[in-house]
């Protein structure tokens, strides 16, 4: 899947949790959840969506390599492809 | 004959504005049912009754404010002779009439339909009318309205955690006492838990701390329960106050209700469903009132550990810091676990530091044995 398409899906998912957030402040290369502040629920919350939206099973084992939103996109793309 | 009350809705309650009736004149209602919407600075309250009976009248105006305690309405009791039906206030000759879809659609817009001019017959409220008057907002200054009404909304919440917190530090002689827990077990075992799970069926470190601090107090009921009169009331049940932190800044600390009775998969329900209705300010007024402990996870926000102040009536607050690999003596070794400090806030009127202490001991001892929380 293209990864423009992947990233403004994800970024989607991650607006509907955090409303607030800015897209413009947000570092692709930086910890995710930091940055959104996300909390253990709304990290879960985040995860289900994704797996909602790219039908994509995301074990629990895999969430450290969902580190920041450049790695999700690459995550997603590689599994969803 | 019954009066409904206007319930405190929280320590920092004075007073609240009367939204919105659920019910009507006629209209039988139950233990547990949800009968009128209250604004507080925090939320739009859905206030469930705790009485049986037949709705006599409404007295609570919509818009109004009221002091806590005022009658908002009476209701006969079951068995007692409902009185006979109040004759009809002038109110309903001059009510207005508005088609149903008119009122759906002027929902649907964001337009306060009693202000629309009706045009119709005997003055009708028509979707026509609703149409005009769309037409005729100014979008503009309605977005400068709704950003002024979110500050105004912020200072309020923030001038009622004040009021909380600040009749805590005055009358609450607080003590603190912590102790870090191993989590290996609980870590490794939520791992294979969830594991086998599909993603929506997944469960928080968060559920399995709430559980154990709801098992643990059985023990203690000189930590859980409010203190009211100069007396400590003990609770037999937990209704454990969650707090959680919204977006748009503030804190609330809504209940769930009878932790220590749930299963993990249900707490873990009723915690995703308060997180999500919190935030979008929809409380009921059982979960707003009834707290009878707090837990505090601040550890989300990557603290060490909490040093938590009490919610007052209540007479004791569970906090935990965050969980992390930290050196730790594990048999004869050291090595890298998961531990998490777990730490307690008391009320000293209550208990006793040496209470305090065994508490923690056997939060700690509760968390060793996941599989049986």
């Amino acid at each position: 899947m293209d990864k423009t398409a992947v990233k403004n899906q994800v970024l989607e998912e991650l607006k509907r949790i955090a409303p607030e957030l800015e897209e413009g402040e947000l570092r692709l290369d930086r910890p995710l959840r930091e940055q959104v502040d996300l909390d253990s629920m709304d990290w879960l919350n985040f995860i289900v969506a994704l797996h909602e939206r790219f039908k994509v099973e995301i074990p629990e084992a895999d969430y450290r390599k969902l580190g920041t939103l450049d790695e999700t996109v690459a995550y997603l793309a590689a599994k969803a492809a | 004959m019954i009066e409904f009350k206007l319930p405190s809705l929280g320590a920092d309650m004075e007073e609240g504005k009367f939204l919105e009736w659920k019910v009507k004149p006629g209209d039988r209602v139950k233990r547990g049912d949800i009968v009128a919407v209250v604004e507080t600075p925090k939320a739009a309250v859905e206030v469930e009754i705790w009485d049986e009976g037949t709705v006599q009248e409404l007295l609570a105006k919509p818009g109004e404010t009221y002091p806590v305690g005022a009658v908002l309405a009476r209701l006969a009791g079951t068995g007692e002779k409902p009185a006979a039906v109040p004759p009809q206030k002038p109110q309903v000759q001059v009510r207005r009439r508005i088609s149903p879809a008119a009122r759906k659609h002027a929902e649907e817009r964001g337009i306060d339909v009693e202000k629309v001019q009706g045009t119709g017959p005997d003055g009708a409220v028509t979707v026509e009318d609703v149409e005009a008057a769309a037409a005729k907002k100014i979008l503009p200054k309605e977005k400068e309205q709704d950003k002024s009404l979110q500050q105004d909304k912020s200072l309020q919440m923030r001038a009622a955690i004040a009021a909380a917190m600040s009749r805590s530090k005055r009358e609450i002689p607080h003590y603190y006492l912590s102790e870090t827990i191993p989590m290996l077990r609980a870590s490794e075992w939520l791992a294979r838990e969830n594991e086998k799970r599909p993603v929506t069926g997944r469960l928080l470190m968060a559920v399995l701390q709430l559980k154990a601090v709801a098992l643990a107090l059985a023990k203690f009921p000189d930590l859980n329960g409010f203190y009211r009169d100069g007396a400590h009331q003990p609770s037999a049940a937990v209704h454990a106050g969650v707090a959680i932190s919204l977006r748009q800044g503030g804190l609330i600390a809504p209940a769930i209700h009878d932790v220590q009775a749930k299963t993990l998969d249900a707490l873990m329900k009723d915690l995703a469903d308060l997180v999500k209705r919190a935030r979008a300010g929809s409380l009921r007024s059982s979960e707003m009132s009834d707290p009878t402990v707090t837990v505090t996870n601040l550890g989300e926000g990557g603290v060490e550990s909490v040093f938590p102040i009490i919610y007052p009536p209540q007479v004791a607050i569970v906090g935990f810091g965050t969980l992390a690999e930290r050196p730790w003596a594990h048999e004869g070794g050291l090595r890298a676990l998961p531990t998490v400090v777990a730490s307690i806030g008391a009320d000293h009127r209550v208990s006793d530091g040496h209470r305090g202490a065994l508490y923690l001991a056997e939060l700690a001892r509760l968390l060793q044995e996941p599989e049986k929380l």
